[in-house]
């Protein structure tokens, strides 16, 4: 049964520049206990797809219902089911982290003993309990995000939404947030998580949408979408630009597809079905012929591949539209 | 690490609708009381200034002013000049929780959509409270004396409570509109400074050009500062009579100003609440 489901979402924006389409008749479908991972650049309409599913905003069109009440005339009980974590730590600074904590639990409405029984449990899960007393203020980044993860979970919510949890946050602290999130998910919640990045989609999610000009281009598994995008790729970069005919030849002999090559000429890249393999022939053929290199890898896929495949276009160039800018326009 | 263990029922202890306004409204007031708690500038604001302006006025100026008692005519003035000014936190505030996203988290709850609101003017009311006192006591002891009653007292401070807590309303929404705490603060200073000294406040109307006193007879503040003046019995009879409706009924001028401020602002805010988000 579908806990979230969105048909033909639509959100225009009136823009100086005149409407923006931050959605663009989105589709989504999330079965109930399953990870969906929101994936695409800024500007996608990630953030928008959310807000509009969390009762922030209204869609300008199209319909959306999470745990089958209609977001829009049944906000207020959709709030009820729901926990929300965002992008920017949304805590008081002024408060502790325990008193954060507890507002929330006392604005759902548990009571004043549950609150703050259930503050001092959540405050204990995200290992937060030295720092309790202390104003949000003097947290580092990492704790923030935990305090405000922490926040979404007071009711224990049978949907949680997670709008880039991560960005930001060191590669420690991201490995951190990583755990929290996949023990909730073996606990059974319902989880719609966005993120730019195609390895924490890879990590936590069981069905990735790859989100692009407020609709969704492409749907599956990561590892159908992977097989999309072509697995690996071998990426070298030549000292001597002079060289880049010959080692150009030698990443389309070994390689899966045309190599690509950056504006200096001197970067170059190819998708590869075995990269070990394939590599291995690279390196022997320009040591042959005598090309010398800065560097040579396997590279994992990226967002960039994602995009590249499935729009024909440079992840980066759609950063133009950012949604923060947009938001401030209306 | 389990964090999930069984499905929350939220509101399952909470009663009536009304009594979760209450508790809505309450937890959002708290929230606001730690702040003024914890933030040195506000506390300092909130105590140091009142006694600076008290003293720095009533001891500068008192020498200059062709008025017998500058003390007891000054103190409205400064009343009222000093709970306006309070009422901006409410604009700075709420322009600063959009900005840093919380308002998204209590959207996101299935709290009264008032509560904020409510919250955030009641953090302003607690303030100017504060304020007041310390203004009260500073002036006492510089000679201010009310000589009507104890209800002139009390029905004197109410109106400037009043007045300040409505306004918070208007300043609110400002915040919600204009969305940047730095613009909020600026621009309140830029207007509501020349209010407050183009008025009755600090000066007897009759000694102002013609041009300006026929701003200050209109100017809200005026009736403020003469409502109070006349509830506290600090008017100077020997002044000649105010010519503006206004002057000459303050109170019922003020009653119907806070009552017009809260019947537009409050349904105003509550509105544009439940539309805003962050970013």
């Amino acid at each position: 049964m579908a806990i979230i489901e969105a048909r033909g979402l639509t959100k225009i924006y009136s823009a100086k520049t005149g409407p923006v389409h931050a959605l663009d008749g989105l589709d989504l479908t999330v079965p109930k206990g399953t990870v969906q991972g929101l994936l695409g650049p800024n500007g996608a309409g990630k953030t928008t797809a959310v807000k509009v599913l969390t009762t922030l905003i209204k869609p300008t069109d199209g319909e959306a219902s999470v745990a089958g009440l209609d977001v829009v005339r049944e906000a207020k009980a959709v709030r009820r089911s729901i926990g929300v974590s965002g992008q920017y730590a949304a805590v008081d600074e002024n408060l502790t982290g325990f008193e954060n904590l507890d507002m929330v639990g006392r604005l759902y409405h548990l009571g004043k003993k549950e609150s703050r029984r259930r503050a001092t449990e959540l405050i204990e899960m995200f290992e937060l309990t030295a720092a309790q007393n202390r104003p949000v203020k003097g947290f580092s980044g990492g704790m923030r995000r935990r305090i405000d993860l922490a926040g979404a979970l007071v009711t224990r919510p049978e949907i949680l939404f997670l709008d880039e949890p991560t960005t930001g946050l060191d590669p420690r602290s991201r490995l951190g947030m990583w755990d929290v999130i996949k023990n909730l998910v073996s606990d059974g919640t319902t989880v719609l998580l966005t993120t730019q990045y195609l390895e924490e989609a890879d990590q936590l999610a069981d069905n990735i949408a790859v989100i692009d000009g407020g609709k969704v281009i492409a749907e599956g598994t990561s590892d159908e979408l992977k097989a999309r995008i072509g697995g690996h790729r071998i990426e070298l970069t030549i000292i001597d630009a002079a060289d880049a005919g010959a080692a150009r030849e030698a990443l389309a002999r070994h390689g899966a597809g045309e190599p690509r090559s950056s504006g200096d000429r001197r970067t170059m890249e190819v998708p590869v079905e075995e990269g070990a393999i394939a590599l291995q022939r690279v390196l022997t053929d320009l040591s042959e012929a005598g090309v010398q290199l800065h560097d040579a890898g396997i590279r994992r896929p990226t967002l960039d591949d994602v995009f590249l495949k499935l729009t024909g276009r440079i992840a980066e160039e759609d950063e133009a539209t950012n949604e923060a800018e947009l938001e401030k326009t209306t | 690490m389990s964090v999930v263990t069984e499905q929350g029922t939220p509101g399952s202890s909470s009663g009536s609708p009304l009594a979760q306004w209450f508790s809505d409204g309450w937890i959002a007031t708290r929230r606001n009381l730690i702040k003024i708690k914890r933030v040195p500038d506000i506390l300092v604001f909130t105590i140091l200034q009142p006694i600076m302006f008290v003293l720095l006025f009533s001891q500068v100026y008192a020498g200059a002013m062709a008025i017998d008692n500058y003390t007891s005519f000054l103190m409205a003035g400064i009343f009222a000049q000093t709970v306006i000014f309070g009422s901006t936190y409410s604009g700075s505030a709420m322009a600063q929780d959009l900005k840093e996203g919380i308002i998204d988290r209590f959207r996101t709850l299935p709290m009264s959509t008032s509560a904020v609101l409510i919250g955030r003017t009641n953090g302003d009311l607690m303030i100017n409270g504060i304020s007041m006192l310390i203004m009260m006591g500073t002036g006492w002891l510089v000679g201010w004396r009310v000589t009507t009653s104890f209800w002139g007292l009390l029905g004197g401070i109410s109106l400037l409570l009043l007045f300040a807590y409505a306004f918070s309303w208007v300043m609110a929404l400002l915040g919600m509109s204009v969305r940047s705490p730095e613009v909020i603060n600026n621009a309140s200073f830029m207007i509501l400074f020349p209010l407050t000294f183009i008025s009755n406040a600090f000066v007897p109307l009759h000694t102002l050009p013609t041009v300006l006193r026929n701003i200050a007879e209109w100017n809200p503040v005026s009736a403020l500062v003469q409502s109070a003046r006349v509830l506290f019995g600090n008017t100077d009879p020997s002044f000649p009579p105010p010519t503006s409706w206004t002057l000459q009924n303050p109170v019922i001028t003020i009653i119907i100003g806070i009552v017009l401020m809260l019947l537009i602002f409050v349904p105003l805010c509550i509105r544009k609440f439940g539309s805003i988000s962050s970013r």
